[in-house]
């Protein structure tokens, strides 16, 4: 069984093009750099498609069961004989899923920004930051290694930390940039800390390895894990509730979700790649990497993570609701469909048809990647239409952008689980999943599958219909052929992603299941999602006096839930107040008067010395002669009367 | 003929390097200032080629050491006209009190 050397240029090619762009893009592809980084892109897509046809047709079975294949393994740095960090490639079916996923997202915005971010002055750059994203994405999926899984969760956050602050210029796009950076990498802190506990008990960093020494029954690497225990918990649990803090760091889970929305600031295609489609889902996937061990070891962390899953879940669709900045609504929506993805897999076990919320996540992970980035994209030409984010300014731009309005549409009813769109079948999986396994959370994931359905034709209505279009906005058309090209292909995996047999290909334990969800299941939450879309309907299809009247009678409710139930606040308190004035201050004071005066002390002794005795170095050359000569015969006299 | 005694010889030659250390210290004149080393270094030699001959006549050591002296010095006097040839470039002057620019 070969599996050749092709699936390592997959990453590599978006590094080269990184390189290429990054160095020499300014000065010798200002206008190119677009065209060089999407066929870079195409091709490493071209690869992807490769290999994932390899992969599920071909050589990835054995037995009729998917095998891990580590394709490339190399020693990167070693401790010590048992311990070392290796590069590696690991192809498994989520990551052959993955690996499409993230490529054919990642062409499609290279494309899209190809019209969207035509004549920015730093275009070339832009292009570089997108393909050292795209290349720590793709080198993430396929890392086989948990340390090497850490690097490139790193790089994804340096890329998206550069993405969110392009426009540097301003303001609030910097405060955004910095503020995803330091919430994930807090986050990240616990994912580092988590992966050395599970390391330090399991003796080794290598994903598989480690997956089969912490989950086989009677290993002496999980009897010591489980042994060990800190404030009553066990080591396993810290070390996969501390790996998961990372993840929900990454995908943006209560309470760590408030960077989310900031990084709306970042141009928005870049939204639609690393805030939709790509990185945000990366927790779920480290979450879906290490299934076995949570499944099998440890269903604790693993009702945590449902939990935290679940609460994201309906937390974001509530607060969807009430915002205006059409990028914050999908932002909150992107939020509440990764709460599916975690709790589907919270609800999970490993073994056989039990596995159904881990097929579930990693499929609607799969529809939901290109519904959502759709949604951004064509929220992308929007604003490219109309100049702003805010929902007051649009309405009635249906006639003005035909085929984004449609694609929207498209990827609203995807979102809001309508059959036959791509959504409904990943949605109706998770709530089999949550169905049979917990009812209080399957209450949740119905609950806001309909508030999905209200808040998104929310949007659609405001954006499209509500009002007559302002008919100077309509001094440049819907946008180049490269930005609706992306549209339309999306919207036709919007439609046909469903379909895709993912049951049988992406399971917890390898095996192919039996998914088929009946008719009778489906009635309610469809019906559900059917009367979200009549409410927004009937509420913001015109434009009217009721959603005022309505917010007016909910009261500080809705407040609550337009400011985001204050979290943000918290968060500034919390910091502020507390950090700052409790710890902050006593240690700055600290370092400017003991630290700093210790050395200022040591300074001026120098200083007052040196002042003393420079006169000695007068520049006059005899001055020096007689030093020189008093030297000598100074140690004369020395060795004549004290030389014994 | 009765030989001259070797203090005799050092007391020259120690009158010798005074007087050029006196010189080195007195005079400004970097000209003056090279040949009172000259003096210092044949004060020295006058010592190597006296030692020689008294305290060990079979041996040419110290003559040929002299010779090396003589040498160096030769050397050393060429820099050192170049070098005053240079500041006196630059200053238009061989005084020294005139170069003190490399100081604190």
């Amino acid at each position: 069984m070969s599996h050749p050397i092709y699936i390592a240029l997959i990453p590599i090619i978006p590094l080269a093009c990184f390189f290429v762009l990054g160095l020499f893009g300014r000065k010798y592809f200002t206008n190119s750099a677009g065209i060089i980084g999407t066929l870079g892109l195409l091709s490493s897509t071209l690869l992807s498609l490769v290999t994932a046809y390899e992969y599920f047709f071909v050589s990835g079975k054995i037995n009729g069961v998917y095998q891990k294949i580590e394709v490339v393994k190399y020693t990167w740095l070693e401790f010590s004989k048992g311990i070392s960090i290796d590069m590696g490639i690991l192809i498994d079916p989520i990551t052959v899923m993955m690996l499409v996923v993230v490529s054919f997202v990642s062409l499609m915005v290279h494309l899209f920004s190809l019209g969207y971010m035509k004549g920015e002055t730093r275009f070339a750059t832009y292009y570089a930051f997108l393909a050292l994203f795209t290349f720590s994405m793709l080198g993430l999926v396929l890392s086989s290694n948990i340390f090497q899984i850490y690097l490139f969760w790193e790089l994804v956050g340096v890329s998206s930390f550069l993405l969110i602050g392009f426009y540097f210029e301003k303001p609030s796009a910097v405060a955004a940039s910095k503020k995803a950076f330091i919430v994930t990498r807090f986050a990240d802190l616990g994912f580092l800390i988590g992966i050395l506990i599970l390391s330090f008990y399991s003796h080794t960093l290598d994903f598989g390895v480690l997956i089969e020494r912490l989950t086989s029954t009677g290993s002496p690497f999980l009897i010591a894990i489980n042994a060990a225990s800190f404030l009553g918990v066990s080591a396993l649990t810290w070390g996969l509730l501390l790996v998961f803090i990372g993840g929900a760091g990454k995908s943006a889970m209560f309470p760590l979700h408030i960077w989310l929305p900031d990084a709306m600031e970042g141009p928005t295609p870049v939204s639609a790649l690393i805030h939709a489609a790509t990185m945000v889902v990366a927790g779920v996937f480290l979450v879906a990497r290490l299934f076995p061990v949570f499944a099998i070891s440890n269903p604790e962390a693993l009702q945590v993570v449902m939990y935290t899953g679940a609460f994201s879940a309906f937390f974001a669709a509530v607060i969807a609701c009430t915002q205006t900045d059409i990028k914050r609504v999908l932002a909150y929506s992107t939020m509440s469909q990764i709460g599916y993805m975690m709790f589907a897999l919270g609800v999970s076990k490993y073994h056989g048809e039990e596995g159904l919320g881990y097929m579930g996540s990693m499929f609607h992970l799969f529809t939901h990647a290109f519904f959502k980035s759709l949604l951004f994209l064509g929220a992308g030409a929007v604003i490219h239409m109309v100049h702003s984010n805010e929902m007051k300014d649009m309405g009635g731009l249906r006639k003005l952008m035909p085929i984004t309005h449609l694609s929207f549409l498209i990827a609203c009813l995807a979102i809001a689980g309508i059959p036959p769109f791509s959504g409904f079948f990943s949605k109706e999986e998770i709530l089999m999943a949550s169905f049979e396994s917990n009812k209080l959370v399957y209450a949740v994931a119905l609950l806001t599958s309909g508030l999905t359905a209200f808040y998104m034709f929310r949007l659609y209505y405001s954006i499209f219909w509500s009002k007559e279009a302002d008919t100077h906005q309509a001094h440049h058309g819907e946008g180049t052929w490269t930005m609706k090209i992306p549209l339309i292909l999306l919207a036709i995996l919007a439609v046909v992603a469903g379909f895709a047999p993912i049951s049988s290909w992406i399971t917890a334990d390898g095996n192919p299941i039996n998914s088929s969800v009946p008719i009778s299941f489906s009635v309610l939450p469809v019906s559900l999602a059917i009367a979200g879309i009549l409410l927004a309907t009937r509420l913001f299809k015109t434009s009217n006096e009721l959603p005022q009247r309505i917010a007016i009678q909910l009261g500080s409710f809705y407040t609550a839930a337009s400011r985001k139930f204050y979290i943000d606040e918290v968060y500034i308190f919390v910091t502020k107040k507390v950090l700052f004035n409790l710890i902050g201050r006593p240690a700055a004071w600290f370092d400017k008067n003991i630290v700093d005066g210790l050395m200022n002390l040591l300074a001026k002794l120098t200083a007052s010395l040196s002042e003393l005795i420079k006169g000695y170095q007068s520049g006059k050359v005899q001055d020096y002669a007689l030093y020189f000569f008093g030297g000598i015969a100074g140690l004369i006299i020395a060795f004549i009367y004290l030389w014994k | 003929m009765s030989e001259v005694p070797l203090t005799h010889i050092l007391f020259l030659s120690t009158c010798l390097f005074f007087i050029g250390i006196y010189g080195l210290f007195t005079r400004r004149n970097m000209i003056t200032m090279l040949m009172s080393i000259e003096l210092m270094l044949n004060s020295v030699n006058i010592n190597f080629v006296a030692f020689n001959k008294y305290l060990y006549p079979e041996k040419l050591d110290g003559i040929f050491f002299t010779i090396f002296v003589i040498t160096i010095a030769a050397a050393e006097a060429a820099v050192a006209i170049a070098i005053i040839i240079n500041l006196y470039r630059s200053h238009h002057s061989i005084d020294v009190e005139d170069a003190t620019e490399m100081k604190y």
